[in-house]
């Protein structure tokens, strides 16, 4: 429901301000996301740097980057993840508390990255957990980050609090930690996060 | 048949210094190298295996320099048979201590088991693992993602196995 | 090492990584604690092993110089130059003069991010929660500025190829590296000023991690951290290899071996770097930037074996390649400084207590995608 501009401005003269509750609570939530400390690779370097004084990504409220997954609410996923870490990255991300979003930084984390024909190397990310926001780049730019963060920011400001995720009864609340197998991680994939694209 | 120091000091001004030696003879080969006053080889920079598939054989290669008289590389080249039961060779780690994380990766990545070692397991794959992935013969699991313009060796593969779309996610589509 | 003999305590066992701020990346140590004290510590590797050798035995010689750049991924050049010297030594191709002298002012320049940031990551463990990367940060991102207008990439730089460099300096880029050598050793006065006498440092570092000479040649460490430990072994004076021998610096070697020892062995590394920058910069000669005679294209290697050895600024890099005389390596293995320098962390660690392992690891100064490849 839209507030009339000219009342909103008046109110607005006398210090009160009207805008409805998701608008405060998508504002808040999405200028103080937390990452959590979670480099894998090369790109972790490139978030690091991001984090320094050049590119300083406190400017965006995400400078505190927490060591507990458990105070975190984003999880950046910066270079290549491999089979044997693969049940770590989704025990992490479960004992996340929602809402949480995971950025897949570089090409590794997007689809396995320079890396592909690798015997222990996962081919993206997002065959276990849901990713948010992919950036591509080998390793991305720390301005890509910055870049990556905004529309993170904005995909936020733009989500209904009826309609995410956490709040669904159906959607799982714990993805399945996959096991290392004889020759592979059983499973290699959750089907129900990664789907085949249509043909 | 341990050598001499001249044949040692020959080698030396080769081009790529190698000297191959039997299973049996190893350990004391090495503790040659590395007591005798005039070669003093105090340093194993490099061990590694290679396989061989052709000549059916696996060969671990030691790499050896001396910190004290600063000469160097010597590489030491020892054989074993390909199948996995008679893959084994004595360890040198007892003889330099460096050798312990590389011999248990060739362990790891190539089946070669090092008799001495104090502690062999794997290294970098996750211990439920059974195959040795370097061998020339390893065939990787298809788990690759579908693969819109499939060329060369993907393409070969993904034929013999019925798809390009991986298995494991037909399975789940069922 | 329990407090009292009398009551009866349990060890406690405690899994530090794969996932903690002070691991540098995906490495597990599993220690077995007394109260405080470490009694037992086994490291757990492989969380990053992204089969970089099988990838060398598919792909063209020069086209496995990009992942190289990917093992130790702060220092692209000189994992660059360690391939390329390897493959020229099997192949017998001689490196023109001023390809040389390019070669060394990259490896120098990289020999100073990589301590600047090495000791920063050293403090930030100690406590002094990322101020000393930040200083070690800002001088970095002007090298790498310079990396990445002679090469295009900050850190990928791929810029080295079998017969010299892929690219030629000109003089803009030369005042650039002129320019980031000037300011460094305003850089590190006011860095020792602030933290070489500083007394946590001190308490902290002195006599923690001691590891013996002999020892530390047994076990094949090399770089700063053997040096620290007393063994005069420079693989730049003894293999001579480059143009190394026209230049005049020392090697700095330490006495005690300790935390401390290794944090100072870096410092003066970065002061005999910014001298040999000095030398190199001045001295540069013209001349072609890439042997002429190289074809590129299908470049084949005779067949044999080779081991080629370069001073990286984390130890011997070592590449031992076996060719059949094809486009291709038959083997390809990769001699990482990180993996070997952690053979006898547990030694170091044993009797102190956890939050010194914390800090001797970070003084190995490990990358994971060299100790895991």
């Amino acid at each position: 429901m839209a507030v009339d501009p000219k009342l909103q401005s008046e109110l607005q003269k006398q210090g009160v301000f009207v805008m409805p509750v998701e608008f405060l609570y998508n504002w808040s939530r999405k200028s103080s996301v937390w990452p959590v400390q979670f480099g894998l690779a090369c790109c972790a370097i490139e978030m690091i740097a991001a984090a320094a004084a050049r590119h300083d990504i406190a400017r965006f409220g995400a400078e505190v980057f927490r060591a507990s997954p458990r105070q975190a609410d984003l999880m950046i996923v910066s270079g290549t993840v491999t089979k044997k870490m693969a049940p770590q990255v989704v025990r992490l991300y479960n004992q996340m508390p929602e809402p949480k979003y995971v950025i897949a930084m570089g090409a590794c984390a997007i689809s396995g990255g320079p890396f592909k024909d690798g015997y222990n190397v996962l081919k993206g990310v997002d065959r276990f957990i849901p990713v948010d926001v992919h950036i591509p780049g080998c390793p991305p730019r720390p301005e890509a980050l910055l870049h990556a963060l905004m529309t993170l920011q904005e995909k936020i400001s733009k989500q209904h609090l009826n309609e995410t995720r956490w709040y669904d009864k159906d959607a799982p609340a714990e993805y399945p930690v996959p096991q290392c197998g004889a020759h592979d991680l059983e499973p290699p994939v959750n089907p129900e996060v990664w789907d085949l694209p249509k043909k | 048949m341990i050598p001499t120091v001249e044949q040692i000091r020959e080698l030396l001004s080769a081009k790529s210094p190698a000297l191959l030696v039997d299973g049996g003879e190893l350990l004391a080969v090495a503790k040659f190298l590395k007591n005798d006053p005039q070669l003093q080889f105090d340093f194993c920079s490099c061990v590694t295996a290679v396989d061989y598939i052709k000549q059916d054989c696996i060969e671990v290669v030691y790499h050896l320099y001396s910190v004290a008289l600063k000469h160097g590389p010597l590489a030491l080249k020892v054989r074993a048979p390909r199948a996995l039961e008679q893959c084994r060779v004595p360890s040198l780690t007892p003889v330099w201590r460096g050798c312990e994380y590389q011999e248990r990766e060739a362990f790891d990545l190539f089946g070669v088991k090092f008799d001495g070692h104090s502690d062999l397991r794997r290294i970098l794959m996750w211990d439920e693992f059974v195959v040795h992935p370097m061998r020339k013969d390893y065939v990787p699991p298809m788990d690759y993602e579908w693969e819109p313009t499939p060329h060369g060796e993907t393409l070969t593969r993904a034929k013999a196995q019925g798809g390009i779309v991986p298995a494991s996610a037909l399975e789940a589509k069922k | 090492m329990s407090a009292t003999g009398i009551i009866e305590t349990q060890t406690l066992e405690v899994s530090l990584g794969p996932q903690h701020p002070s691991t540098h990346g995906v490495f597990r140590m599993d220690v077995v604690l007394d109260g405080e004290y470490v009694v037992k510590l086994k490291p757990v590797m492989g969380y990053l092993h992204r089969n970089h050798e099988q990838i060398g035995e598919k792909i063209a010689w020069l086209a496995n110089m990009p992942y190289t750049d990917r093992l130790d991924y702060f220092c692209s050049m000189t994992n660059n130059w360690a391939y390329a010297l390897a493959v020229e030594k099997m192949a017998g191709i001689k490196v023109p003069e001023r390809a040389e002298y390019i070669r060394v002012i990259m490896a120098e320049l990289t020999r100073l991010l990589n301590h600047a940031c090495g000791i920063g990551f050293l403090l930030s463990d100690c406590g002094a929660w990322f101020t000393p990367v930040l200083y070690g940060l800002r001088e970095r991102e002007l090298i790498l500025d310079f990396f990445e207008t002679v090469s295009g990439a900050r850190m990928m730089c791929n810029y080295m190829r079998f017969g010299g460099v892929r690219v030629d300096l000109d003089d803009q880029m030369l005042a650039m590296a002129r320019n980031i050598v000037a300011r460094w050793p305003k850089f590190l006065d006011e860095f020792e000023k602030l933290m070489t006498e500083n007394e946590v440092l001190l308490a902290r570092t002195q006599r923690v991690g001691i590891l013996p000479r002999e020892l530390a040649i047994n076990a094949s460490i090399s770089g700063p951290m053997a040096r620290a430990s007393g063994v005069e072994y420079d693989i730049r004076k003894v293999d001579k290899y480059g143009v190394y021998d026209r230049f005049d610096f020392r090697v700095p070697v330490g006495e005690t071996g300790d935390v401390f020892d290794r944090f100072m062995i870096r410092i003066l590394e970065m002061r005999e770097a910014v001298k040999i920058l000095e030398q190199a910069l001045s001295d540069i000669p013209a001349g072609p930037f890439i042997a002429p005679e190289v074809k590129l294209r299908n470049f084949k290697v005779p067949a044999g074996d080779g081991y080629g050895r370069i001073e990286a600024p984390k130890g011997e890099l070592g590449f031992y390649l076996v060719s059949e005389g094809g486009t291709k390596a038959y083997r390809y293995h990769v001699r990482p400084p990180s993996f070997i320098n952690l053979t006898i962390l547990e030694d170091m660690c044993l009797g102190h207590k956890v939050a010194d392992a914390v800090i001797i690891l970070g003084s190995v100064d490990i990358v994971l995608g060299e100790v895991d490849r």
